[in-house]
């Protein structure tokens, strides 16, 4: 496979269940070794996206192609690497994880031992041998994780993987994403947490009502977004600096403290000039936030339609 | 192919491991050895051979049995699965839905199989044991019944299989396998019957009543075990039926058989076009 042939490729996908339309008119691509962010609110077509690269159904309308196939085609091949966490995943729970990962494993024509050394990396190994019945949701969704990545895939997809998670763990799997990544394979991951997502991903496609609004690494989307940086001065004395001109909306949030914003491209200039202010003792700055980013973008939306 | 034995496997691991393949086990072989030592009383008398005598009492029991042990087991294959999440995580793998189905309903015969094979062989054991003499006829009526009640049993579980890729909940694929049951097992005869004696031989003919047989497992199963074996004929009172009746044996293990295949071959087609 050459480098540079997109992983997954959609174009003009749509997907109606019945007069739900729950994906409408989606196009992009992912390259090998992206690691991209779905996002949007429950319902925006996220899961169904996922089920349509899985082929587990077919689209409306549209062509989307995984790994250089059609995935409604039946196409094992393309299947074996490929990797899939579902939305709340469950196992059945009279079977232990070894066993499920083993026979998981085998589907897909890797050893045993593959299995085994997957258990060890999602720290399971301790409760290999138990019911899954017995496992905290923790330990299932890491578990989940594991299943995924049987068979080294070259495409992972992830359907709100961190839910439900604690902290130290959601960390330890968007450690083990970036590492696959940097391996190559894509990774696409579906979220509502928009904050955790901030510096993980590399690129960022929002859905709304089975739409793709925006598409783009976070640097873009915020440049399109065109929306206010936030600046906090902290200041020395009463006097108010004559640069703080009234169009950035200065305000005062007491202790000294001044909170302004300006659109992007005067950032700089205004920067330039509360360093040179002696009044000036602290500043901090606040690039807008991945939600902030994502209620624009809706909102931009919904200004679109009809 | 590897597919299929994979999910066979899984199916066979999960029956052992939620008691399914012990109860029904134990189930067979309680009754079988209850029948086969009350039955061991009166075959002094008739002067028949004992093992025919339990061909006799279990083929009747089995009859009720084992397709209600059958749809017990296989309603659930796919809706269950279906409504526990754990079907679309199946179905991501490198799968084919037919091998899905394919798989479990081999999965289920092979239980049905070991728990009739150990069953109903741990009473002919015992009678073989307790010293009651046994024919080489006697044998051969015995694994006939063996291996048409294994037919019976996956007959069913391909019913059972169908109605679930039909219907999207569980309690629905319940209601349906046990009104199957019903409609099989007990109310077929009854309502043949009833047609039989309300015709009084007017406008039936025996061709119609042998079709009509034909088109239900249980029936087939039933003329194949106690009609069908000259030996056991006798014994089972149906010597008059089966002496009339023109189906053959070989036709009512093609029966028995077609019920299996048939309803299998359309689960596969119905699974591999619902959209999940």
């Amino acid at each position: 496979m050459k480098a540079d042939l997109p992983v997954i490729e959609l174009e003009g996908v749509a997907k109606r269940y019945g007069a739900v339309e729950a994906v409408r008119d989606a196009s992009f691509d992912l390259p090998q070794g992206a690691c991209v962010a779905l996002v949007g609110h429950n319902g925006a077509g996220k899961t169904t996206l996922m089920k349509l690269m899985l082929g587990l159904i077919r689209p409306s309308a549209g062509r989307l192609r995984v790994l250089g196939e059609d995935p409604a085609a039946g196409a094992a091949q393309a299947r074996r690497r490929l990797g899939w966490l579902p939305e709340s995943v469950t196992f059945n729970p009279a079977l232990t994880g070894q066993e499920v990962l083993r026979f998981f494993a085998r589907l897909k024509g890797e050893p045993a031992a593959a299995a085994d050394a997957l258990l060890e990396r999602v720290g399971l190994i301790e409760a290999a041998r138990r019911r899954i019945g017995g496992y905290s949701k923790g330990m299932r969704q890491r578990l989940g994780v594991a299943q995924a990545l049987l068979g080294s895939p070259r495409a992972v997809l992830l359907d709100e993987p961190t839910t439900g998670l604690d902290p130290e763990v959601r960390q330890g799997l968007y450690d083990m994403l970036t590492e696959l990544a940097g391996g190559g394979t894509t990774v696409l991951l579906s979220s509502h947490a928009l904050e955790e997502l901030e510096g993980r991903v590399e690129r960022v496609v929002i859905m709304d009502h089975g739409r793709v609004v925006a598409d783009g690494s976070l640097a873009e989307l915020r440049r399109l977004a065109r929306l206010p940086v936030r600046l906090r001065l902290a200041l020395v004395g009463d006097a108010w600096p004559d640069w703080l001109r009234p169009d950035f909306a200065p305000h005062r949030l007491g202790n000294g403290l001044v909170e302004l914003s300006c659109p992007p491209e005067a950032k700089m200039a205004l920067l330039r000039q509360a360093a040179a202010d002696p009044h000036v003792a602290d500043l901090d700055l606040e690039p807008p936030t991945l939600d902030e980013l994502y209620v624009h973008f809706l909102r931009s939306r919904d200004g679109v339609a009809p | 192919m590897k597919g299929v034995l994979l999910m066979a496997g899984k199916e066979i691991r999960e029956g052992i491991r939620n008691r399914w393949v012990v109860a029904a086990t134990l189930l067979l072989a309680a009754l079988a050895l209850t029948l086969a030592f009350l039955g061991a009383a009166p075959a002094g008398r008739v002067g028949a051979g004992a093992l025919e005598v339990v061909v006799v009492s279990l083929s009747s029991l089995s009859i009720f049995l084992l397709p209600l042990i059958a749809l017990l087991l296989s309603h659930d294959a796919i809706v269950g699965e279906a409504e526990r999440g754990t079907l679309l995580l199946l179905l991501s793998y490198p799968l084919a839905r037919w091998q899905v189905v394919i798989g479990k309903f081999l999965g289920h015969v092979g239980i049905i199989g070991a728990a009739t094979l150990l069953g109903y062989g741990a009473a002919a054991l015992a009678l073989t044991l307790a010293g009651q003499p046994v024919t080489a006829a006697g044998w051969q009526a015995f694994g006939w019944m063996l291996g048409s009640s294994v037919l019976l049993g996956a007959a069913f579980v391909a019913l059972g299989i169908l109605v679930s890729t039909l219907v999207r909940d569980r309690g629905a694929a319940a209601g349906i396998a046990v009104g199957l049951w019903l409609l099989l097992v007990l109310l077929w005869d009854m309502a043949l019957l009833g047609l039989l004696v309300a015709d009084a031989g007017q406008t039936l003919t025996a061709n119609t009543v042998d079709a009509l047989l034909l088109l239900n497992p249980a029936d087939a199963y039933r003329l194949f075990n106690l009609a069908g074996l000259a030996d056991v004929r006798l014994l089972s009172g149906m010597a008059a039926l089966g002496g009339e009746s023109g189906l053959a044996p070989a036709l009512l293990l093609a029966s028995l058989a077609a019920w299996a295949v048939v309803p299998l071959l359309a689960a596969t087609a119905f699974f591999t076009r619902r959209e999940l």
